[in-house]
């Protein structure tokens, strides 16, 4: 019996010792738990939860939850927005498909909340300093004859652009990104590479493994998400325009999209709090489906609408973080556990489809009806998954916090025309005004009855042979001045910086793991030292030495603790913290593709031959 | 003259010419600017260009330099240069059509770039350089073979090649089995490729299996044996009571066929009872000189967009890189197995040297050191007669010589793979790297200069050149790993998987300005600033005196045992309902 597990680990077991009965029930055991319909009811967090009592720990206190009004006005102050904030339906009294709470463009009135079950209704994401500010909303599909939602989106599109400057830029990701069932097309293709249960069959496809990675077109899938996410970055920091990206569920590529763009933007969603607020934010209040990307409940009829969304956002976010490693505070670590937690059913991050859904289930599953709904962990309480020793793993020893005193001198006064100043003037000749939405409007009347609303619009992807030049360009402006880890961060897009995601995908294969090597190994000299220092601080502060203020920068977090101080008694492989290393053979890997390589330049009619002659270069192996 | 302030000449160095000139940058357009050349380099800035535009180009690293367009062309800088590096740029001038304006700067860099065509020295000979450590004294091969343990009872020096009799493509200082008389080894000779015998490059401490190394035996079309040179393989398998002694063939083994055409081959099952033949796969040098080329072409100037994964492997570099570190790996592994083995290729100055010499830097931690690699560099490449001239084509004006290949680049990328997946397992770091390969093309100083030890002999190299060592030497921090753990007896195996393998982007695409060039690594850079905080708080705490009621190192040493706990061994905690 072989296993492929989601995690892509791959387990072999022999049934040859057990009876034939017993064999059948293990292996109908597992496939009816793993692989067969069944309702939400039946899933692991029920039953889990129901026998489980843990406190609620302060993960309030932590992770913004955006499960309250105020945690959205909250949101909106620190980013300095200034929008309308909906809290009319807080029990789904305005619509069971519209979030519990959002924000909305302070122009738009009442009953236009509720007009196309929240459809084009532009959601705000978040606000640049210059005032401009991301919305995304879900598309309305339309129907020739009808003229009202055209109109409706022309005021929601007003309401936008009178935000800030009467700007306004649209995208439709449907036209510009793979669809959803490619991206899983893309995925499956992937994965496979790395479900490997044979030194054989590794070494074999190894010679093609370029080849192969590039024909699924997965890093392809990453690369178009960020420089999506970097073409609404440039309109937002360098025009100042307002920004509404719109698919058609308005709950995937726009998720993936709007939550990079604040990644690029703002440092704060850059530690691990920060990050957490933000999957809450875009994801889990913005209303992802979770359940039926994932079908944790193996329905047939919801196997069209499974994709791995969830993971190609964090596969980009690890993109970033593998070029701009001190700029994150949490880990590569956090991040592939992150994705595995996605298929353990018990966290209620991951398995609802949006708020009015998870309200219903939490409440109509309540052993105690007349109370609270059924508490279920979400997936940020990780003591659930791991102790202490383990979630410091998820820290990054690179981050540093930003100086203090540095960030309120830059907080009073942060205008960003000196900001484009510093940028070479050649670089940027402001583009023709392409997004004031008079001249805009004025088009959209006259070339009225076109396919899609969207394709009126001038968006990015409208004049697509500038837009690369002009990403780029941009890249280049942003490159050439001083890398601030605490400002704006984009990503190299070019070939060789999109890379595969080694420690998630390679950790379960042995013949690929470096003893003693890998990131981790200069990582962990890292930690140590850090620990060291730390250590040190805390003897100076029980000695009463306060530290002058110039070193109050330089001190590192308190927090991170040296947990992967693996003094050379352990030897850590690539792939720690995931496999360790104990029982090990200490012997290398030895390609035996040799062999193959050879067949493949001409020799396949020695075939027979050589596997008759028993010595030779089969004893490599 | 304001030039000169940026560039600041070496001892030595001559101005030669002047000149205003178009650069044709591929990255930034046409840079109006001066040029200036000396009989060392190529210097240009913009004039215009802020921030300016600078390019610093040793004559060495020129391969090829054409005229590109008439004197009658038509467009916008169609007249001018084109000049082909062999460090992976090209150059591209253009000049005023009027006058003839580039015949003098053409002929001086025809001449300046290509020296030993023009019957002029090159350059590290006119150098005047002075360095505080002299860098010809870093490998003496009598102490090195001591520091291995040798002679010994098994293995004994010979002085038989003192005048470049036996082989003059060998060093003069060898080892052999100590059963081997002086006239077995000149029997030998006689059934080896251009002499060049079965001698020991290193030997296992504990173990005693050695790694011998030599050229191809001149078998030929009638598949003849030598009893002499039979006798004398077995000699080196007894010397630590190897069963079976491993030959590796790094060539594939259609091409050690072929060779039997031209008197060469391998060791048959029949003549050779006691050793196995294991042939390595590794192409030759006209194959490498032409995967690097492809290499080149989608690196510079702009990086392949589309598809660039598929170009990549189309390439086949990394292939080959591949292919030379499993053969290093698979000879390691028999050595730490206790077997002897010998390796060869054709005529054992190229593949054989990138097998050796990889396998010892996966075996002995010495050659990981700053100066032990350079020992090894000096003792497997350099005195065993890699034929740098040739390979590198120093000086020389023949720019599609069939002799030229990217063999040393190719090692010292393999170099580079097995430190990116050991980073803490190398003393030197990227740097020294960068700059060893810069000075194998620039003729700045010696070191890489000439096919063989007799031939540097003859031409005096070691008294009127300079090292790269003595540059390298004097200042030893720039080129410290500041991760480095030293492990002595630790094997190292890379993990020869494309899964692993990754283009060397900030060599084979440093021009490229998207290439963002960091001085230090962030991870380095981190590192550095806690080593400096720890040191200022140690010293703190010193001061206030406080060191005796709180001894820190105690302290810190048991901070938190280092418990490697796997999310994944938690995670089924979870499982088991609670």
């Amino acid at each position: 019996m072989i296993i492929h597990c989601k995690d892509l680990r791959v387990f072999q077991f022999s049934l040859s010792f057990s009876k034939e009965e017993d064999a059948k029930k293990i292996f109908q055991g597992i496939v009816h738990h793993c692989l067969e319909p069944k309702s939400l009811r039946c899933l692991f967090a029920f039953s889990y939860c129901e026998n489980t009592s843990y406190p609620e720990v302060q993960r309030k206190k932590q992770t913004v939850m955006f499960d309250s009004v105020e945690d959205w006005i909250q949101d909106m102050k620190r980013t300095k927005g200034n929008c309308r904030v909906v809290s009319e339906n807080s029990n789904f009294e305005l619509s069971p498909k519209l979030p519990q709470f959002f924000i909305v463009p302070s122009n738009v009135s009442d009953e236009d909340l509720t007009k196309y079950q929240g459809k084009g209704l532009p959601m705000w994401c978040w606000s640049h300093h210059s005032g401009c500010a991301l919305f995304k909303t879900a598309s309305i599909p339309l129907v020739q004859e009808d003229n009202v939602p055209q109109t409706y989106m022309e005021k929601m599109l007003t309401a936008v652009a009178h935000n800030h400057l009467y700007s306004v830029k649209t995208e439709d990701l449907s036209d510009t990104l793979p669809a959803v069932q490619d991206i899983l097309l893309s995925y499956n293709k992937f994965k496979q590479f790395f479900l490997i249960d044979n030194t054989t069959e590794f070494w074999m496809s190894d010679m093609k493994w370029f080849s192969s990675l590039d024909n699924c077109g997965w890093l392809d899938i990453i690369r178009q998400c960020l420089q999506k996410a970097v073409e609404v970055v440039e309109c937002l920091e360098k025009e100042n325009t307002n920004v509404l990206i719109m698919e058609e569920g308005g709950s995937d590529l726009c998720c993936v999209v709007s939550s990079l763009v604040q990644l690029m933007l703002d440092p704060y969603y850059r530690t691990l709090l920060g990050f957490q607020s933000l999957v809450q934010k875009e994801w889990v209040a913005g209303g992802h489906a979770f359940l039926d990307r994932s079908n944790h409940l193996h329905l047939k009829d919801k196997a069209e609408s499974q994709s791995p969304v969830f993971l190609l956002f964090l596969e980009c976010v690890w993109q970033l973080q593998q070029q701009h490693g001190p700029a994150f505070q949490f880990s590569e670590t956090y991040l592939t556990v992150l994705s595995d937690s996605v298929h353990v059913p018990v966290f209620t991050t991951f398995l609802f489809n949006n708020d009015s859904h998870r309200d219903n289930i939490l409440r109509a599953e309540s052993p105690h009806t007349q109370r609270s709904p059924l508490n279920c962990p979400t997936v940020w309480d990780w003591s659930v998954q791991f102790d202490c020793k383990a979630q410091d793993l998820f820290t990054n020893p690179l981050y540093s916090e930003k100086p203090k005193q540095d960030t309120s001198v830059r907080k009073s006064y942060r205008p960003k025309h000196l900001r484009q100043l510093s940028l070479p003037s050649s670089a940027f000749k402001t583009p023709p005004k392409k997004g004031f939405f008079k001249d805009e409007a004025d088009n959209l009347k006259k070339i009225l009855g076109v396919k899609r609303l969207s394709r009126w619009m001038l968006s990015p992807s409208s004049e697509s042979p500038q837009t690369s030049s002009s990403v780029r360009e941009f890249y280049e402006a942003w490159q050439t001045k001083p890398l601030d880890y605490h400002g704006l961060l984009l990503p190299c897009l070019d070939g060789p910086s999109i890379r595969v995601w080694m420690q998630r995908y390679l950790r379960w294969i042995h013949d690929v793991q470096i003893l003693g090597g890998g990131p981790v190994a200069m990582l962990s000299k890292v930690s140590e030292i850090l620990g060291e220092v730390q250590e040190l601080q805390r003897q100076l502060d029980r000695h009463g030495c306060t530290l002058t203020s110039n070193h109050k920068g330089a001190r590192p977090r308190a927090k991170t603790a040296s947990v992967i101080a693996a003094r050379s008694s352990v030897r850590l492989s690539s792939s720690f913290p995931f496999v360790t290393s104990r029982n090990w053979l200490f012997k290398p890997a030895i390609p035996t593709s040799l062999l193959q390589s050879l067949m493949v330049t001409g020799m396949a009619g020695n075939l027979a031959d050589r596997e008759d002659d028993g010595g030779g270069p089969e004893s490599l192996v | 003259m304001e030039l000169l302030a940026d560039c600041s000449l070496l001892p030595g160095e001559e101005r030669i010419i002047d000149k205003d000139i178009i650069y044709i940058c591929p990255f930034s357009g046409a840079l109006k600017g001066k040029v200036f050349i000396t009989n060392y380099r190529l210097y240009f800035k913009s004039a215009d260009a802020d921030p300016a535009v600078t390019l610093d180009v040793p004559l060495g690293a020129i391969g090829r330099v054409e005229k590109m367009g008439g004197a009658s062309s038509r467009g916008e800088n169609s007249y001018g240069l084109d000049i082909t590096c062999k460090d992976m740029r090209n150059l591209r001038f253009a000049l005023k059509q009027e006058g003839h304006s580039r015949r003098d700067i053409f002929d001086i860099l025809f001449k300046y770039a290509f020296p030993l065509s023009h019957g002029l020295l090159l350059f590290a000979y006119l150098s005047q350089e002075k360095f505080e450590e002299n860098g010809w004294s870093v490998y003496k091969p009598m102490e090195e073979f001591r520091r291995q343990g040798l002679p010994n009872d098994k293995w004994r020096v010979t002085f038989i090649n003192a005048n470049y009799e036996l082989c003059d493509t060998y060093p003069t200082i060898l080892v052999v089995p100590f059963k081997a008389t002086e006239e077995d080894l000149r029997k030998v000779c006689t059934f080896r490729s251009r002499g060049r015998i079965p001698v020991l490059s290193w030997i296992h401490r504990e173990n005693q299996a050695v790694i011998c190394r030599c050229s191809q035996p001149l078998v030929g079309m009638s598949g003849k044996r030598n009893k002499d040179d039979e006798r004398y393989l077995d000699l080196i398998r007894e010397a630590n009571g190897t069963a079976k002694l491993t030959i590796y063939d790094a060539r594939p083994s259609v091409n050690a066929v072929a060779n039997k055409a031209t008197g060469g081959g391998y060791e048959g099952d029949d003549a050779y009872q006691n050793a196995e033949l294991v042939f390595l796969d590794i192409h030759n040098i006209h194959v490498m000189r032409e995967s690097l080329k492809k290499l080149k072409d989608i690196v510079y100037p702009n990086v392949e967009e589309s598809h660039w994964l598929s170009s990549l492997e189309s390439t086949h570099w990394l292939e080959h890189i591949k292919l030379v570190i499993s053969g290093a790996i698979q000879v390691a592994d028999k050595i730490s197995g206790g077997n002897s083995v010998v390796v060869h290729c054709s005529d054992g100055w190229d593949r054989t040297a990138q097998l050796t010499s990889l396998a010892m830097l996966m075996l002995d931690s010495h050659y990981r050191t700053l100066r032990g690699f350079q020992v090894l560099l000096e003792k497997e490449w350099i005195s065993f007669g890699h034929k740098f001239a040739n390979r590198i084509g120093h000086g020389d004006k023949n720019h599609a010589d069939q002799d030229r290949s990217p063999i040393f680049v190719q090692f010292i990328d393999c170099v580079w793979q097995m430190t990116k997946q050991f980073p803490t397992a190398f003393e030197f770091n990227e740097r020294l790297l960068v700059t060893i390969l810069d000075h194998l093309f620039s003729c700045r100083f010696g070191t890489f200069l000439f096919n063989c030890e007799s031939a540097r002999d003859t031409n005096e190299l070691r008294s009127k050149t300079v090292s790269l060592w003595s540059l390298v030497n004097s200042d030893l921090s720039f080129y410290q790993n500041p991760f480095y753990t030293p492990e002595s007896n630790r094997v190292l195996y890379p993990v020869a998987s494309m899964r692993h393998l990754e283009l060397w982007v900030t060599y084979y695409i440093r021009w490229n300005p998207r290439i963002r060039q960091q001085q230090q690594s962030p991870v380095e850079q981190r590192y550095i600033e806690l080593l400096a905080l720890r040191d200022e708080y140690l010293k703190k705490l010193e001061e206030l005196q406080l060191s005796d009621s709180s001894p820190n190192s105690s302290h810190l040493s048991n901070s938190s045992t280092p418990n490697a706990t796997s999310p994944t061994q938690h995670i089924t905690h979870l499982h088991t309902p609670f």
